[in-house]
């Protein structure tokens, strides 16, 4: 029984002392986030295009299809009480608010994320951090900076193609293949959303894009320096990032109800 | 100049542990200007630990570790980058950085930390590269160098900034006969000419008993002895002899604390 307690006191004392860590972590990128904005952008840039640009496939193709299921479902539930011009609203609320975020956040964990903390955690196992921290360059502001950055500024702009994507992938199933009313489809869109759906859209994708750029540079830093250590960073990468996304997003969602 | 100025480095009563092993115990050591001293000892002695513990990688639990007089574990972040700047330390591995190439690997610390023109940074990228024999292979990225070309690239970053210390953790593993005596030649040469401090681990005798004014035998947490190659080659106590002859009896075992030998073999301790 004494060690069931002492257990539960060391698991809640390695809790508390790894989340004040991953505060701190958050602190000090934060810090040194404005000065590498404005000295050295090249480094942010490059980011945006490795975390942002090589995403755009996936994000696409995933948004397309995404789109495309919902105006399928959404016709065939919606034409049973003849209401099957409501379908692009139907798309349209459900991807500006909800799965473009989400989804998009999921799948950034999946491609973005992973090669982040991969990186950084074989970096870190070769040493390569070692030798900048040798030669006085700081690694939390010279690698893990730039990264988080070209993350977060990525996130809302992926969103953004995802969901006009989505669309789009609604717009050729509903429309061209089912034969709902394009004016109908447009229309209907417009009148139904308006600047607060989209508000909350926006705001999801920076708080995703900070949690998940953030989760990924903190998973690839604090990695065990082995292959093994790096794998499990990777794959812990994407478990934290899928669970915390869904967390936040039902909280942003009730508090902006 | 006194004895005092003449201490690049002094460690008093040095303790460090990893978890409940204790990898240095009242560990003692002075490193002096100019001169290329050499830490050697069995492996799994702490040699690599005992460099990360001189540059403030790691810090020990208990003693002092000064270098140009100065307390290095009293240093803010600042200060220590300010020391740091007077260190190049070549890593074993050479811990090239993977996404760009040898030339800018090479320029890493000049572009990080001087306002340089680009025409200068090549002239002096190229001059580091050429003294390790490796101008030819600016354009190549690391993972098309072989182990002992990295190693050599690493050397050029880490002189490319003058330092007043190098630091070469096993510089000679890898390198073939041909490349270790001229990095050999170049440590003694850079050591001279430029007035450099050296400081040298590697298990090498031969090659380290060429080029070190002094070495250091670590052995068991403390420093078993010290002196000029020839003098630890001459000494009479065990533990020297065995290391600097390479000799399989004495006092430092080959084998790691196991079982029993047959009874493992029998499988009588799995059952």
């Amino acid at each position: 029984m004494r060690g069931l307690f002492r257990d539960i006191y060391n698991n809640a004392f390695e809790f508390v002392r790894t989340f004040g860590s991953f505060q701190l972590f958050f602190l000090r990128l934060i810090r040194h986030s404005p000065r590498m904005v404005l000295r050295r952008p090249g480094l942010v840039i490059k980011q945006v295009y490795n975390t942002g640009a090589l995403s755009l496939v996936i994000i696409m193709v995933c948004g397309f299809f995404v789109g495309g299921v919902l105006g399928l479902q959404g016709y065939a539930n919606l034409a049973r009480f003849n209401a099957e011009d409501s379908v692009g609203t139907v798309v349209a609320l459900a991807l500006i608010k909800e799965l473009g975020p989400v989804i998009t956040a999921l799948l950034f964990a999946g491609r973005a994320g992973t090669a982040l903390s991969s990186e950084i955690g074989l970096m870190k196992a070769t040493d390569q951090l070692s030798a900048m921290e040798m030669m006085a360059v700081n690694p939390v502001r010279r690698v893990l900076v730039p990264r988080f950055l070209g993350g977060v500024i990525s996130m809302p702009f992926l969103v953004a193609i995802f969901t006009c994507t989505g669309l789009f992938g609604a717009h050729v199933v509903s429309v061209d293949l089912l034969s709902v009313d394009v004016g109908a489809f447009w229309q209907q869109m417009q009148l139904s959303v308006d600047i607060d759906d989209i508000r909350e859209g926006v705001i999801k994708s920076i708080v995703f894009g900070i949690v998940a750029s953030l989760l990924a540079v903190w998973e690839g830093y604090n990695a065990v320096p082995t292959a093994e250590g790096v794998g499990r960073a990777t794959t812990r990468t994407v478990v934290i990032t899928a669970i915390s996304v869904l967390i936040l997003d039902f909280m942003i969602t009730a508090v902006m109800l | 100049m006194n004895d005092e100025s003449d201490n690049l480095i002094e460690i008093h009563d040095l303790m460090y542990s990893r978890g409940t092993r204790v990898i240095f115990k009242d560990l003692n050591l002075t490193i002096k200007r100019g001169e290329i001293t050499a830490l050697m000892g069995p492996s799994g002695t702490g040699k690599t630990t005992l460099l990360r513990l001189i540059t403030r990688q790691l810090i020990p639990q208990h003693g002092s570790i000064f270098v140009n007089g100065v307390d290095i574990a009293s240093l803010n972040q600042r200060e220590l980058y300010d020391v740091r700047k007077q260190f190049g330390m070549l890593f074993q591995n050479g811990a090239l950085l993977t996404d760009i190439n040898v030339f800018e690997n090479v320029a890493f610390p000049l572009r990080e930390h001087t306002k340089l023109s680009s025409r200068l940074i090549r002239h002096v990228v190229l001059t580091k590269l050429h003294a390790v024999g490796l101008r030819g292979a600016a354009d190549m990225m690391p993972a098309e160098l072989s182990g002992g070309m990295a190693r050599r690239v690493a050397l050029a970053r880490a002189m490319v900034m003058d330092p007043e210390i190098l630091i070469y953790d096993e510089p000679f593993v890898g390198l073939d006969p041909i490349s270790m005596g001229v990095i050999v030649r170049l440590v003694r040469r850079m050591n001279d000419a430029l007035g450099i401090t050296s400081i040298i681990v590697s298990h090498d005798v031969a090659e380290v008993s060429t080029v070190a004014d002094r070495s250091y035998l670590i052995s068991d947490g403390k420093v078993a002895a010290s002196g000029s190659p020839d003098e630890l080659n001459a000494a009479k106590s065990e533990l020297v002899r065995q290391f600097m002859h390479g000799m399989a009896d004495g006092p430092v075992a080959f084998h790691f604390d196991a079982p029993n030998y047959a009874e493992q073999l029998l499988g009588r301790d799995s059952e």
